[in-house]
């Protein structure tokens, strides 16, 4: 009885680990597929983009006058975001994983993951509607009292509709992200290691520098990359805040661009040449975070091995 | 066993339901069609057609869609609002049947345009006229006088302050703020951008040195923001801060100027938009009963409104079955009628055209017809 029912179900498995290994090959497959048909489809519909003469594309001077503003402002945005939020977000995530009582550590967790659930038009809209015009005195403060650094030159905007702006609320986009991410990366943190620290006489702060933030690293290095890839593609915040131009040294002036709200802004009435050239962006932006995301990957295999993780 | 037998009985129960179902359906729409029939005014058109252009008309065209669809049992219209270029290009490779375009077709396109509709080729019909308004923010100006070159100066940052002479020598009674100047423009790729910037490219040319363009001129620096809502909420929170927007969507708490033509200042109304409409004139070397209408931007007659957004219906003058022209003309006499023109002022606060405009595009609607 035991072992017909043991030999059945053996034979069972063995269909089940066929079936089962076949589907996660196919669902590997599939996310390569589509990847490659993606970069496929943008790489094909940008062609005739990349191949115009120059007075042809929006601006008249060719694509790549036309696209490196617009990288730049991409990246000055995703700067201005991952400088806001990073210490905020692993500040957060260390009151919850270490300092926080467990009651209160649960609740904060829930509503940093809450944050994470606003559809970023709701952001945008805040970002435009409230936080531009409370923010517009702090950015007349900056010019008079800070302007001499290129990144504060006056005249500020007056309506706050500024790349600094854009920044602010996307790293409130991207804070629970991060958060989440590190948090749980410092519950993981072994026991045994906190123990020893706290065992040679550490503080609570020695205790965490010397145990919990090594072990987090990669952690938090991913945690930032996933949190840019966000800040990089987001469009529709950055769409409604940002007082689109050429691309201005200063971030309390209006003026910068992202691409992605570029697409997002054009792509309505575009018609022709313009969608390729739209498109094309796209791929670059595409590039862009392709590269970001081995960058990320390269550090965390590069760091693994003084980590603490193996 | 037990429970493959409950499978099975489960199975017939939902097949049974199904068949129930396409039944009740098959049942419903026979006494749909012969109740529709008798209820449809003028020849009953049946099918679906299919149009692509302009978001500018977007809410109008819902409005106008819905209607028809309700007043004529079996027809319906799609619209898709993917831009005006994209549904001038539709129409002449024949993949929609119409297209709404804020530019009636260029010389090339209506040449091109024999090849699917026809020897006369396709026809402008005006729909849509928006008024476009200067709107700005000073909590104590009410009245404000501009003139073509100082709004071109204003949008092109050449004017730093409100108390500027060449805005003050406009206004000799009103008190200008000594506040900054802050034009805030279009992001996006609009019509209403066209229309503004085309305006001031012809009635302040030495002023406004780009062409007109969907796309704000890059080379300007001044604030933007995203539709008509973003420039008008964006104005709407800065004090001194000036725009360009359809007049429906400007609201009570801003001022809108008044426009200097010939040696008058116009306020901006519906009837003053007709008004200028109505003295564009037709482009040359169309077909007899096209309604391609170059407006004048300089014009000097006494109370017309020169910055207006005037969007067209592109149909063809000949179309291949008798049924798709009826559909057509059915469609466009609803939308230039008294009704839809009304429809349209309600829900997406445009200017009606008026009585002469309208009567002129019932007659080139009728010219529409099918290959004999």
């Amino acid at each position: 009885m035991t072992t017909t029912s043991l030999t059945t179900s053996r034979g069972a498995g063995r269909a089940g680990d066929k079936v089962f290994s076949a589907a996660t090959l196919a669902a590997g497959c599939l996310i390569l597929a589509v990847l490659f048909g993606v970069a496929l489809f943008l790489v094909i519909q940008a062609v005739p983009a990349l191949v115009a003469p120059p007075d042809k594309i929006q601006g008249g001077a060719g694509f790549f006058a036309y696209i490196w503003p617009i990288v730049i402002g991409t990246l000055i945005a995703a700067v201005i975001a991952l400088v806001i939020a990073t210490p905020v977000a692993i500040g957060v995530a260390l009151f919850i994983s270490h300092f926080a009582p467990r009651r209160l550590a649960s609740g904060l967790g829930y509503v940093i993951d809450l944050l994470a659930a606003i559809p970023s038009v709701v952001y945008g809209a805040w970002g435009a509607a409230f936080l531009a015009r409370e923010i517009s005195p702090a950015y007349g403060w900056l010019a008079s009292n800070l302007g001499w650094l290129p990144i504060f030159q006056g005249p500020a905007s007056a309506t706050g509709k500024t790349i600094l702006t854009a920044g602010i609320v996307l790293a409130v986009m991207v804070l629970p992200i991060i958060t989440s991410l590190s948090r749980e990366i410092f519950l993981q943190t072994p026991k045994l290691h906190e123990e020893a620290a706290l065992a040679l006489g550490a503080t609570r702060w020695e205790m965490i520098r010397m145990a919990v933030l090594p072990f987090g690293r990669p952690g938090i290095i991913s945690a930032i990359m996933l949190g840019l890839g966000r800040a990089l593609g987001e469009t529709m915040a950055v769409a409604l805040v940002l007082s689109s131009g050429a691309l201005t040294a200063s971030l309390i002036q209006s003026g910068n661009q992202t691409i992605a709200a570029e697409i997002a802004l054009n792509f309505p009435e575009a018609s022709g040449l313009k969608v390729s050239t739209l498109i094309a962006a796209g791929l670059v932006l595409f590039i862009i975070t392709l590269g970001v995301n081995m960058l990320a990957r390269w550090i965390i295999t590069r760091h693994k091995e003084f980590s603490g993780a193996n | 066993m037990k429970a493959s037998r409950f499978g099975r009985n489960a199975a017939i129960a939902v097949i049974a339901a199904g068949a129930l179902a396409l039944t009740a359906c098959g049942s419903d729409n026979a006494t749909n069609s012969t109740a529709g029939t008798p209820a449809a005014s003028g020849p009953k058109v049946t099918g679906t057609l299919t149009g692509i252009g302009s978001s500018a008309q977007g809410a109008a065209m819902d409005v106008w869609k819905t209607n028809f669809a309700s007043a004529n049992q079996g027809a319906q219209v799609q619209y898709s609002p993917d831009g005006s270029g994209a549904g001038r290009k539709a129409i002449l490779d024949g993949s929609a049947q119409f297209a709404g375009s804020d530019a009636y077709l260029k010389d090339d396109e209506y040449a091109s345009s024999k090849a699917k509709c026809g020897p006369d080729g396709a026809l402008n019909i005006p729909v849509y006229i928006s008024p476009i308004a200067v709107a700005f923010n000073l909590p104590d100006v009410k009245d404000l006088k501009l003139d073509a070159a100082t709004v071109a100066k204003i949008f092109r940052g050449q004017i730093a302050k409100w108390n500027d002479p060449a805005i003050a020598a406009l206004n000799p009674d009103a008190k200008l703020p000594d506040l900054k100047v802050t034009p805030v423009n279009r992001s996006d790729d609009s019509g209403t951008t066209q229309n503004f910037t085309d305006y001031l490219s012809a009635a302040a040319s030495d002023v406004w040195t780009d062409k007109s363009s969907g796309v704000w001129p890059a080379s300007l620096k001044g604030e933007n923001a995203k539709g008509t809502s973003g420039v008008v909420k964006t104005v709407t929170d800065t004090p001194g801060a000036v725009t360009y927007a359809d007049d429906s969507a400007v609201s009570g708490k801003l001022g809108v100027a008044q426009i200097k033509v010939g040696n008058g200042f116009t306020t901006i109304s519906a009837d003053a938009a007709a008004k200028a409409v109505d003295a564009g004139k037709p482009v040359e070397g169309r077909a007899a009963n096209d309604l391609s209408i170059k407006l004048d931007r300089k014009t000097t007659i006494e109370g017309a409104y020169p910055i207006v957004l005037v969007s067209f219906h592109v149909v063809c003058s000949t179309y291949d079955s008798k049924e798709t022209a009826d559909l057509v003309k059915a469609f466009e006499n609803y939308v230039v009628s008294d009704a839809g023109q009304k429809a349209a002022a309600e829900s997406a606060k445009s200017a009606p055209l008026s009585k002469a405009l309208q009567d002129k595009a019932a007659k080139s609607i009728e010219s529409i017809k099918a290959k004999s």
